[in-house]
């Protein structure tokens, strides 16, 4: 029988990968978003699975709001990811480093 | 409560979102060319909007008559304070940024729109009364955030700053979800009222670990050690006056948010989270204390300087009376208008050709060429040091007032000891600006506006801002009351 913990248990593995991912990515930026997707199906993952279980619907009805803004974020940070290539011509996460102190 | 009544509360959001709206037509209509009539309007909503929100905070509203929509929305107090804050301070970015931007050629018609859209998104975030309603007004507020950043799409650094401020921003939204799902899972609710009575009863482990990676999230949000790092990078590559934007609106919306959460939602279960907001705080303290003293361009020694005084201010969170939500709810005012006027000075640092100057080093003997420039950056260092005749020392004492009256006296002089830390690097910058050679970089005129802001600012900070503790302090009171009684 699979009860509800275990779906907490794969949204918390979900979404340690996605912060390891953000952390330990060395490549490229666009490993960065999928890391932040990743973060945010972990949470939706957790939403339904607590809102089937206390058979309440607010946590799907949240859920559905967080893959709206899901979607508005991944279009505002490929936005910045374009002009950021413009000017840099590479998105290595190791070239963002004009910056530091 | 019946619909008309909720959308009658809700009166100041309408204003703004049917005015970003309208301005987002205009400028797509008119483009670049219309940007200062847009930015125009854009102030003037803003003006509405304070004006629809004061009732409710002189009144002192509170309790059920301002929770709308089934209490997803408190337009009470505490909520209109922190709202006139935030529309002072985007109507102050918006007034500072037309000068900047045209220098580079680079105003154009959707950056009064922006501003617009996160000042709504933080008035949301301070007005929320349920998990759903936190996560759209921050989400509204960040969005536009990440694209102000960079703003100048051909400035690398500028670039850089939205880049990095975006994917720490998201992660730090994510964290703040996974703990609103845990805390929705084993509270059975997303309304702050059911989390508090669900809380009332004990905690469990699943809704300890919500509590903590939400404080985690919104530590990210108010640039908090231990999450503080993308701080100096994005104060240092935005536009200047959307650093300016940034270090005062959001700041005060997300620290608003922070006390709504905890002080509301979370606060059955004060004594868990206490210990967290204690360690956050003195953290802050002492790393932005330290952070800044390496620092030698002038916008990171700011983002350092906030991250000091978030320490500060988290100081009356840790204590979690009503009196330390009075505290920093007058701190932030003081913080708004020393932010104000030291981003709008370091606005007036030009070259004899134009360009902006921002390292500390060029600023040497500004007081021979420049005294009235030196005068208010030295003012705002002051003031910011908590140094007594200047207003950012009332700030402070509140704090430190309400951390011993609550019985944390340890926290109280640990915070002392550590803004006597703080006051080296403030001193330092009074220092080169009076005391070197005159270096003889700043020479460009300034722009009316940013004159008038600093000099306005300057008034706020000096010994006369004292004359407004009364007033102030029975706004701040009745604030800290409402969200107390939000309940």
């Amino acid at each position: 029988m699979i009860g509800v913990e275990h779906y907490v248990v794969v949204s918390s593995i979900l979404f340690v990968l996605g912060v390891l991912g953000i952390f330990l990515n060395r490549k490229n930026v666009i490993v960065l978003l999928m890391a932040i997707e990743l973060i945010l199906l972990a949470v939706n993952l957790n939403l339904v699975a607590f809102s089937a279980f206390l058979g309440d619907l607010t946590g799907q009805i949240f859920a559905m709001f967080v893959l709206t803004v899901a979607a508005g974020e991944a279009a505002v940070g490929l936005a910045i990811l374009v002009i950021y290539f413009r000017g840099r011509g590479s998105i290595a996460v190791d070239d963002v480093n004009r910056m530091k102190g | 409560m019946d619909w008309s009544q909720s959308l009658r509360l809700i009166a100041p959001e309408e204003t703004l979102s049917i005015a970003g709206l309208v301005l987002l037509l205009v400028a797509a209509w008119g483009g670049d060319k219309a940007s200062r009539l847009i930015s125009i309007l854009a102030v003037a909503a803003l003006v509405a909007a304070s004006a629809l929100v004061a009732p409710a905070l002189c009144g002192g509203a509170m309790g059920p008559d301002t929770s709308a929509f089934f209490g997803q929305f408190y337009a009470d107090a505490f909520a209109s304070y922190a709202k006139i804050l935030i529309y002072i301070s985007a109507a102050a970015t918006l007034v500072i940024a037309p000068a900047f931007f045209e220098r580079y050629n680079a105003m154009r018609a959707e950056f009064p729109v922006l501003v617009i859209f996160a000042a709504l998104g933080m008035g949301i975030m301070v007005s929320a009364g349920d998990l759903i309603t936190l996560y759209i007004g921050l989400e509204m507020n960040s969005l536009a955030a990440y694209v102000l950043a960079a703003f100048l799409r051909n400035d690398g650094r500028s670039d850089e700053a939205g880049l990095k401020y975006f994917v720490l921003g998201a992660l730090a939204s994510g964290i703040l979800l996974f703990g609103m799902s845990l805390t929705y899972g084993f509270t059975g609710t997303t309304s702050f009222s059911g989390i508090n009575a669900a809380l009332a009863g004990g905690l469990s482990n699943g809704a300890l670990f919500g509590i903590v990676f939400m404080l985690a999230g919104l530590a990210f949000k108010i640039s908090a050690v231990p999450f503080h790092m993308w701080t100096p990078d994005v104060y240092e590559g935005a536009p200047t006056p959307v650093t300016t934007f940034f270090a005062t609106a959001p700041k005060v919306a997300a620290l608003g948010l922070t006390m709504r959460v905890m002080l509301d939602a979370f606060g059955e279960q004060a004594a868990a989270w206490q210990q967290i907001v204690l360690f956050v705080s003195l953290a802050s303290i002492v790393v932005g204390a330290l952070g800044a003293i390496g620092q030698s361009n002038i916008k990171r020694l700011m983002a350092y300087s906030s991250i000091n005084n978030v320490g500060f201010i988290l100081v009356g969170l840790a204590v979690a009376t009503p009196e330390g939500a009075s505290a920093m709810l007058f701190y932030l005012a003081i913080y708004v208008a020393m932010s104000l006027g030291g981003f709008v000075a370091i606005l007036m640092l030009k070259d004899e050709n134009g360009n902006y100057v921002e390292e500390i080093a060029k600023l040497a003997g500004l007081s021979r060429t420049r005294p009235a420039l030196a005068l208010g950056i030295a003012m705002v260092m002051f003031s910011l040091a908590g140094i007594p005749p200047l207003f950012g020392f009332w700030g402070k004492f509140l704090v430190f007032k309400a951390a011993v009256d609550g019985g944390m006296i340890a926290l109280a002089a640990l915070g002392f000891a550590a803004s006597v830390i703080g006051a080296f690097y403030y001193l330092k910058v009074v220092k080169i600006i009076y005391f070197d050679e005159p270096a003889d970089v700043v020479k460009g005129e300034s722009d009316i506006w940013h004159k008038l802001i600093l000099l306005v600012s300057c008034v706020v900070i000096s010994p006369l801002g004292f004359l407004l503790t009364k007033w102030l302090g029975s706004l701040t009171d009745a604030a800290a009351l409402a969200l107390f009684h939000a309940l």
